[in-house]
């Protein structure tokens, strides 16, 4: 052993360096202009909320009562003013913080739980695994809307309650996707074969197993971003998630339902923001799924 | 053995001295449960590997051969207990595997296993020589040391490590994929390696030369295989004995040239004429098997080959033969070697049948 | 493959078992006295606990929940805290009105759905392929309740050719109609862009398989092309038919909402806001079961139509 280590040390001659996974990933997903489109729409809607205090030309939760509802392209008011008489642009500027931040928590906060658990299960197997996934079958059951509603309006509104509500709609499917790829993982040879040289569990999930079934659960979980943000809008907007007067999309798309009649278009603005952001995040993920899905 | 090392130390290399087997199997038994029904109970089983027993003696080549499904992986797989047994016991060089005296962990560092899909046996995450250092530093090497011991190796498998060491695995040819194997198990520098149909996946060409490594590997690292393959020509040109298994069972044992050119067993017959050979005096006129084997659920009762056996009698249906001497270190479980048996071809023996 | 059928029922016992428990819990992770919002704010004490024991909330949670649960499969969800009425008459009632504009939803779903996926499997890799990709995206990321409020702007606060809101007269069978229309339409978007995905990817398979090939060259028409298709298609599109319609019953609530429909969601809502949580627990409890059980039915079906699928 000394001199089959002395003969390499003695030659330490710099290996060929190939480009990690994610490099290769990364490349495909540049060549792909709808992926890098939307997710240049994604970074700039990022920025915006990063920004906000100095790309909003005014106060978002200062109001007159004089000029409520103000028509899109009123001077000073590009697009309009809301019904208390705030300005839309900047509302619709300081909206992204709480949107962005309440579509995507729940999906980041459900990755790493439901990657646990599904994990655990999948590597597990056997009566373990069973009782796992059973239980999670049972959340499953639930249609996400109607598990997402139940549960905040029993825990009551407010933005944790509502970010708690989507991320128990999240880990399930998470977990059973996590459960998926961790059992064909584990039936490969080569966790056979650390099983063979005398690795433990956790050293075999965490040298083996967690980095070949991470890229796929985390492309699952991009695809939830999309819906992540539509449900979690959509509880603001039954009044269960973000509280007035703070600016969000669906709190405005509700508190602005009643002017319809007043501003159609103005009363549909924040909507259009909602769906802006889902459309990007949906075309993203199917972008990195086509990226990463490619036979090595 | 050196005087003074402690009696019981596992890393020793030869403990039991050259006559111990460095392998010894009792009794190997497992059943896979088939649940079925509305409320899932285990309703049958199949006998995947039902009762082997078997030796592998030091520095020698076993080869293990049968067709598939006959138990061949599974035996390989039970032995370093990827799946729990359902009965049996394993030593090694004497000592009981799992008994204090022998850990599964240090009884896996001596024993390593290189299986067919080269693809699938390396990890696509990690770099060809991550892949190799990994067992070692499983068993507390320092990561420096380790990583030095994988290049080391892949320049003994014949791969430049300067060239290959920071590979992906897609990067690499099935054969030399399967040289990154080698080297994986030998990195923890083991006494016995178990090729689980090791070279069945690759090119003619490429076959033989990994064979070639493989049996110059076996001398310098001082190695004994247990050598798995449905392959006869193969086996027969590494082994030193050969074991062919039938349904679970072993059928015939023995030294290699022997039980190539006088097989007692009719199953190994069949299974020698099937096979591809240029040689015009080794073609033989014995009918090549017909069909697939039995169902392993239920195996045909008495000898298991007896559905298919071109010399089956009445007693071969009702008398499960046991395994039985049949000339020097020869054995074969067939009740025409069994004397006294009731079949009709079997010697008229002082015996008693079984 | 009728084993296949018995466990699927077993299997779906312990689930719904589960998903009555998670509807019972959903009363105590609520925060604060259940019976806060019947109780005066002056009651004393003793009234508390007399009320307390009449809810049977006195007693530990096991025994509620199984006393609960017997009184459910009797048909017997509890009374409503803020109406006095009985929950169950009060669900089924709601979910009479959801059933109505789900199942006309998945109706327009599924056809323009079907229509849009099999064109795009059918030229695939062409520009009307592309469109209909990107129209299914659209469907998928489109916010329904937004959609709902941008096709009352367009239909009713503008062009006033439909009702906004409500449920109509329903004496007059074309008022009910027309106040149907809109919710059914926003609503049909959710299952189009899923139906459209799953049937382009069944059409685009199975034409690429070998017998449609072989079809082709013994000189099949397009029609008998077609046949084929559709037999090969229909019962995953019925079943992800099926699916859709238990999503639509449990995620209506928005839309009902936003239309003012007085269906499951509509309950819903006042039941959150009147913090009514038998009301809550049992509406849930109802649409989950639906759920469930919709699964299981299509899941049945979808092997009885389809022999092909191996089930272990």
């Amino acid at each position: 052993m000394a001199a089959l280590a002395q003969h390499t040390l003695a030659a330490p001659a710099p290996a060929e360096k190939a480009d990690g996974y994610w490099i290769g990933v990364w490349r495909r997903l540049r060549r792909d202009p709808v992926a890098m489109v939307a997710l240049a729409v994604i970074v700039a809607l990022i920025l915006m909320a990063i920004l906000a205090p100095y790309l909003a030309p005014a106060d978002p939760l200062r109001g007159q009562s004089l000029r409520r509802l103000r028509p899109i392209g009123t001077a000073g008011f590009p697009l309009g003013t809301d019904e208390l008489g705030r300005d839309m642009l900047s509302r619709l500027i300081w909206g992204a913080r709480l949107s962005l931040f309440m579509g995507i928590t729940p999906v980041i906060l459900a990755f790493f739980v439901g990657s646990a658990i599904g994990i655990t299960a999948g590597y597990a197997g056997g009566r373990v695994g069973t009782v796992i996934m059973r239980t999670i079958d049972v959340f499953y059951a639930f249609p996400s809307v109607l598990l997402a509603v139940a549960l905040s309006g029993a825990l009551g509104s407010g933005t944790g309650n509502a970010l708690v509500s989507l991320t128990v709609v999240f880990v399930p499917q998470i977990a059973r996707v996590a459960e998926a790829v961790t059992t064909q993982v584990r039936q490969r040879d080569y966790v056979e074969a650390a099983r063979a040289s005398g690795a433990g569990p956790v050293t075999i999930v965490r040298v083996h197993v967690l980095g070949n079934v991470l890229g796929p659960i985390f492309v699952y979980a991009t695809s939830l971003i999309s819906v992540s943000m539509i449900l979690a809008s959509g509880l603001s907007f039954l009044g269960l998630g973000v509280q007035p007067p703070n600016p969000e999309w669906g709190l405005m798309l509700n508190t602005l339902r009643t002017a319809i009649y007043v501003q159609p278009w103005l009363a549909a603005l924040p909507g259009v923001m909602i769906f802006f952001t889902s459309i990007a995040f949906n075309l993203l993920a199917d972008g990195l799924r086509n990226a990463m899905d490619v036979k090595q | 053995m050196i005087i003074g090392a402690p009696a019981h130390d596992p890393f020793e290399r030869d403990r039991g001295g050259p006559a111990t087997p460095l392998l010894t199997v009792k009794g190997l038994l497992k059943h896979f449960p088939i649940r079925g029904g509305a409320l899932g109970r285990v309703q049958a089983h199949v006998r995947a590997v039902d009762g082997v027993d078997f030796e592998v003696m030091k520095g020698e080549t076993l080869g293990v051969v049968g067709e598939s499904g006959c138990g061949k992986s599974t035996t390989a797989r039970l032995l370093l207990s990827l799946i729990d047994p359902t009965a049996g016991e394993v030593f090694f060089d004497g000592m009981k595997v799992g008994s204090p005296e022998l850990s599964l962990k240090e009884f896996r560092r001596q024993t390593q296993m290189v299986f067919q899909d080269s693809y699938s046996s390396l990890n696509p995450r990690l770099t060809i020589e991550a892949s190799i250092a990994f067992a070692p530093q499983v068993h507390g090497v320092p990561k420096r040391e380790a990583v030095a011991r994988a290049r080391d190796l892949l320049a003994r498998v014949g791969l430049d490590p300067v060239r290959f060491a920071g590979r992906y695995p897609h990067e690499l040819s099935g054969g030399q994929r399967q040289r990154v194997n080698i080297a994986r198990a030998l990195a923890l520098q083991p006494r016995l390696v178990l090729l689980d149909e090791a070279v069945s996946a690759l090119d003619k060409s490429v076959e033989a030369q990994v064979l070639n490594l493989l049996m110059d590997l076996k001398d310098e690292f001082g190695l004994t295989y247990l050598f798995i393959s449905h392959d006869l020509n193969v086996v027969r040109f590494i082994s030193d004995r050969v074991m062919v298994m039938y349904l679970g069972q072993v059928a015939e044992i023995g030294p290699s040239d022997v039980v190539f050119d006088r097989a007692c067993h009719p199953y190994t017959t069949a299974l020698l004429s099937s096979m591809p050979s240029i040689d015009p005096d080794h073609r033989t006129m014995e009918a090549p098997l017909a069909g697939d084997p039995p169902n392993p659920i239920n195996p045909p009762s008495g000898c298991r080959f007896h559905t298919r056996c071109s010399f089956v009698e009445q007693v071969c249906s009702s008398v499960q033969p046991r395994l039985t001497e049949a000339g020097p270190q020869h054995e074969a479980a067939c009740l025409m070697v069994v004397p006294g048996s009731g079949h009709s071809k079997a010697p008229v023996g002082t015996g008693v049948a079984a | 493959m009728l084993v296949y059928l018995a466990r699927r029922v077993v299997y779906t016992i312990p689930i719904l078992l589960g998903v009555s428990l998670v509807c019972f819990a959903l009363v105590h992770i609520a925060p604060g006295d259940p019976l806060v919002s019947v109780l005066p704010p002056d009651a004393s004490a003793e009234l508390q606990a007399q009320l307390r024991a009449l809810y049977g909330f006195d007693q530990p949670y096991i025994v509620q929940f199984l006393r609960w649960l017997g009184r459910a499969l009797q048909g017997d969800l509890g009374t409503s805290i803020a109406s006095g009425r009985s929950v169950t008459t009060e669900v089924v009632t709601a979910v009479g009105y959801t059933l109505r504009i789900a199942v006309l939803a998945t109706l327009i779903g599924f056809f323009f759905g079907s229509l849009f996926g099999f064109v795009a499997g059918y030229y695939r890799g062409s520009a009307m392929d592309r469109i209909a990709s990107f129209v299914s995206v659209l469907g998928v990321s489109v916010p329904h309740y937004w959609l709902g409020m941008v096709l009352v702007i367009i239909f009713a606060a503008i062009l006033g050719w439909l009702p906004p809101t409500g449920k109509g007269d329903e004496s007059s069978l074309w008022e009910s109609f027309r106040h149907m229309i809109l919710p059914a339409v926003t609503m049909s978007v959710i299952p189009m862009g899923i139906v459209a995905r799953t049937v382009r990817a069944l059409v685009a398979d199975i034409l690429s398989q070998e017998f449609v090939v072989g079809l082709r060259a013994k000189g099949l028409t397009d029609a008998g092309i077609f046949r084929h298709v559709v037999k090969n298609a229909a019962p995953t599109a019925l079943a992800v038919m099926g699916l859709q319609l238990g999503y639509l019953l449990g995620g209506s609530i928005l839309i009902e909402t936003v239309f003012s429909w007085p269906g499951t969601g509509f309950v819903l809502n006042n039941a959150i806001f009147q913090r009514d949580l038998p009301l809550l627990q049992g509406t849930i409890l109802v649409l989950a079961l639906f759920f469930v059980i919709l699964n299981l039915l299509v899941d049945m079906l979808q092997t009885a139509l389809d022999p092909r699928i191996q089930r272990s």
